[in-house]
């Protein structure tokens, strides 16, 4: 635990004459979940698909189990063991849990010299994974599109797993779901973490973050705002950064403290 | 506050509760080919009511309208694979017409080897697949626009080295310069002549009565055409459902993004696809030019759509990802028994386009249905 896994040094990101990313820093140690916060527009995006290799930063460095990384394209990304779970790109409904499970990485077996896909393999796997995850499927040849929200980020999380990442990016993965969902993927991620990876998560709500999180950090307008580890921080402290401080003070007086 | 998340009750052997079990009869039943089924069933039943004291179903029937579903079949294949792989190809019977004509030239006119112009125009025929596969990738159109100018851009060529060098928009003569090629017989021969001799003269096919061809079978031969349609039935089968491949074809056409997010070759996948296709398409035309003997600058006027119906009415989903091979050569002997069958039943030909347009409408709902069934939407 004495050193991080994954190290991102003073990234900055430009596009154009728009400034994303001006300077957020941050390092995650194997088995600890990282809460990055921030408000719509504060670059958590971008800073993620730096991590995941779908922009290169314009200024900074990134260190991998202590080594400096350049990745050219996601798929360097993944190859060393950062895998990103998005949102809404994760699975094809119409594909077998299955397939999706093994898209890109699909086993082979080979009869008389051709190489075909391995169903029998991939349908065992994809069960027993996704028992670990404790969902039960009926069988790994139904459809994705039966599966809920929480249950198809959970095969995406699977999936990263199975394939060996180490760094493991969950970009708002609770932001479509509803409760039970969420408490389903939250304890996914507990699980994972368990295991000794690192877990990168993106949320805009707190108590998502603090429900799973060792440390969290806040992003504002492409800068780290703050950084503080479980226990150090209250929810309150933390919405509070988040949206800036005291303007988020008046309105919840207005609001009577339902956010 | 770890601990407040609760794990969903989990019993490690027991089946979720919530999770219906379904009979293993309608999990049989919900596949991607069902409408294709239920419409070659119907197709069939109709006609055995109608027709069949007319000859349909006798040899020479069955060889007759079997021809036509094969070449339905040739085409729907790679158009099957192509839109599940989530693009279009307008531009097949422009290809078909295109090499066709590319064989006839190159042999007739410039005096190439009948083989060396077989293998040249699959080469130039499957490197304009690759453009176009190339132009839709780069410029991000839509296939749709892309193979739509296609379509006319080979059509034209077509018609335009037709007259530029024989002056006519037929150029026959293929037979002569076929006579004794190696490959030739590969798309326009007949295997296993000596097996229907047998029969007929055995009697257990009919045979001619009078004329110089007493005594020989009157189907005396599998065409060519025939074997390669099953060969290319096997071979989509086999890529999509049983190979690494087949899973990116589906990945490709689901959701590109996505596939490429977890490193599947997208782009590779769809222009090999489009190459793919425009082999089917000269498969099909070297057949035919074969056949005839000849090449028309019209040939496979309004195959494309053929094709693409085909493919629709066997289940594959137009905007791609969703599809069976197999339901594409059911919707494709579907085509080939209706178009041959209302001509023996003795119906008015016009009528083959309403009844081919009924088919169609009644698939494609079927097969909505299917789908929702299949992805649990309701």
């Amino acid at each position: 635990m004495s050193e991080p896994i994954i190290e991102m040094k003073k990234i900055e990101k430009h596009f154009g004459s728009v400034i994303a990313l001006s300077g957020v820093s941050l390092k995650v140690m194997p088995g600890e979940c990282l809460c990055l916060l921030g408000d719509n527009g504060a670059g958590k995006s971008t800073f993620i698909k730096t991590m995941a290799g779908v922009h290169k930063p314009s200024v900074g460095e990134i260190y991998f189990e202590g080594k400096s990384m350049d990745f050219d394209c996601p798929r360097d990304a993944i190859i060393a063991g950062i895998a990103t779970v998005y949102q809404d790109l994760a699975m094809i409904p119409l594909m077998s849990v299955a397939r999706n499970f093994f898209m890109g990485n699909e086993p082979t077996k080979k009869i008389a010299g051709i190489s075909f896909f391995d169903h029998k393999l991939a349908n065992e796997v994809t069960m027993k994974e996704m028992k670990k995850m404790g969902i039960h499927l009926r069988s790994a040849d139904q459809a994705i599109g039966t599966l809920s929200g929480g249950e198809r980020q959970t095969v995406a999380i699977a999936r990263a797993v199975y394939f060996g990442a180490k760094v493991l990016i969950l970009d708002e993965p609770t932001s479509a779901l509803g409760v039970r969902q969420t408490a389903n993927v939250l304890a996914t991620i507990d699980k994972v973490r368990k295991r000794g990876i690192a877990v990168v998560f993106i949320t805009h709500n707190v108590r998502h973050a603090m429900a799973v999180g060792d440390t969290f950090t806040v992003l504002n307008r492409g800068r780290t705002l703050g950084s503080a580890r479980k226990g150090e921080i209250t929810s309150e402290e933390l919405q509070n950064l988040m949206a800036g401080g005291a303007t988020l003070a008046t309105l919840e007086g207005s609001l009577a403290g339902t956010i | 506050m770890t601990e407040t998340t609760s794990t969903p009750p989990v019993s490690t052997d027991k089946p979720d509760e919530r999770v219906k079990t379904r009979s293993s009869f309608r999990q049989a039943l919900i596949r991607p080919e069902l409408g294709g089924i239920c419409g070659t069933i119907l197709v069939f039943t109709f006609f055995l009511l109608t027709a069949s004291d007319s000859g349909m179903f006798s040899a020479s029937g069955v060889m007759n309208w079997s021809i036509v579903s094969s070449q339905f079949i040739i085409i729907a294949v790679g158009a099957c694979l192509l839109m599940i792989a989530g693009e279009f190809d307008l531009s097949v019977g422009s290809m078909i017409g295109f090499s066709g004509m590319s064989i006839a030239l190159l042999s007739v006119v410039f005096g190439l080897p009948m083989w060396m112009a077989i293998i040249a125009t699959f080469i130039l025929c499957m490197g304009i697949g690759a453009l176009s596969g190339w132009l839709v990738i780069k410029t991000g159109l839509p296939s749709f626009i892309v193979t739509l100018a296609f379509l006319f851009i080979l059509r034209g060529l077509t018609i335009f080295a037709a007259i530029s060098t024989t002056n006519k928009t037929i150029v026959g003569g293929i037979k002569d310069a076929a006579e004794g090629d190696w490959l030739a017989p590969l798309f326009g021969g007949k295997v296993l002549t000596g097996l229907f001799q047998w029969l007929g003269d055995n009697g257990w096919i009919e045979t001619f009565e009078r004329g110089f061809k007493k005594g020989q079978p009157v189907v005396d031969g599998i065409p060519m055409l025939m074997v390669w349609a099953v060969i290319l039935l096997i071979f989509g089968h086999w890529l999509l459902t049983k190979t690494k491949f087949g899973n990116w074809i589906f990945a490709s056409g689901g959701n590109a993004q996505a596939a490429t997010y977890v490193g599947v070759p997208v782009n590779r996948v769809k222009i090999l696809m489009f190459m793919f296709t425009a082999f089917c398409a000269c498969v099909f035309a070297t057949s035919q030019v074969i056949e005839f003997g000849s090449a028309g600058a019209d040939r496979g006027l309004l195959k494309e759509f053929e094709a693409i119906i085909s493919v629709v009415i066997g289940g594959a989903l137009l905007t791609g990802g969703y599809g069976s091979v197999i339901g594409a050569a059911l919707g494709a002997i579907i085509f080939g028994v209706v178009q041959q069958g209302l001509f023996f039943a003795g119906v008015e030909s016009s009528l083959f386009r309403v009844f081919l347009g009924a088919i169609l409408l009644f698939a494609v709902i079927l097969n909505t249905y299917i789908r929702r069934m299949i992805t649990g939407e309701k």
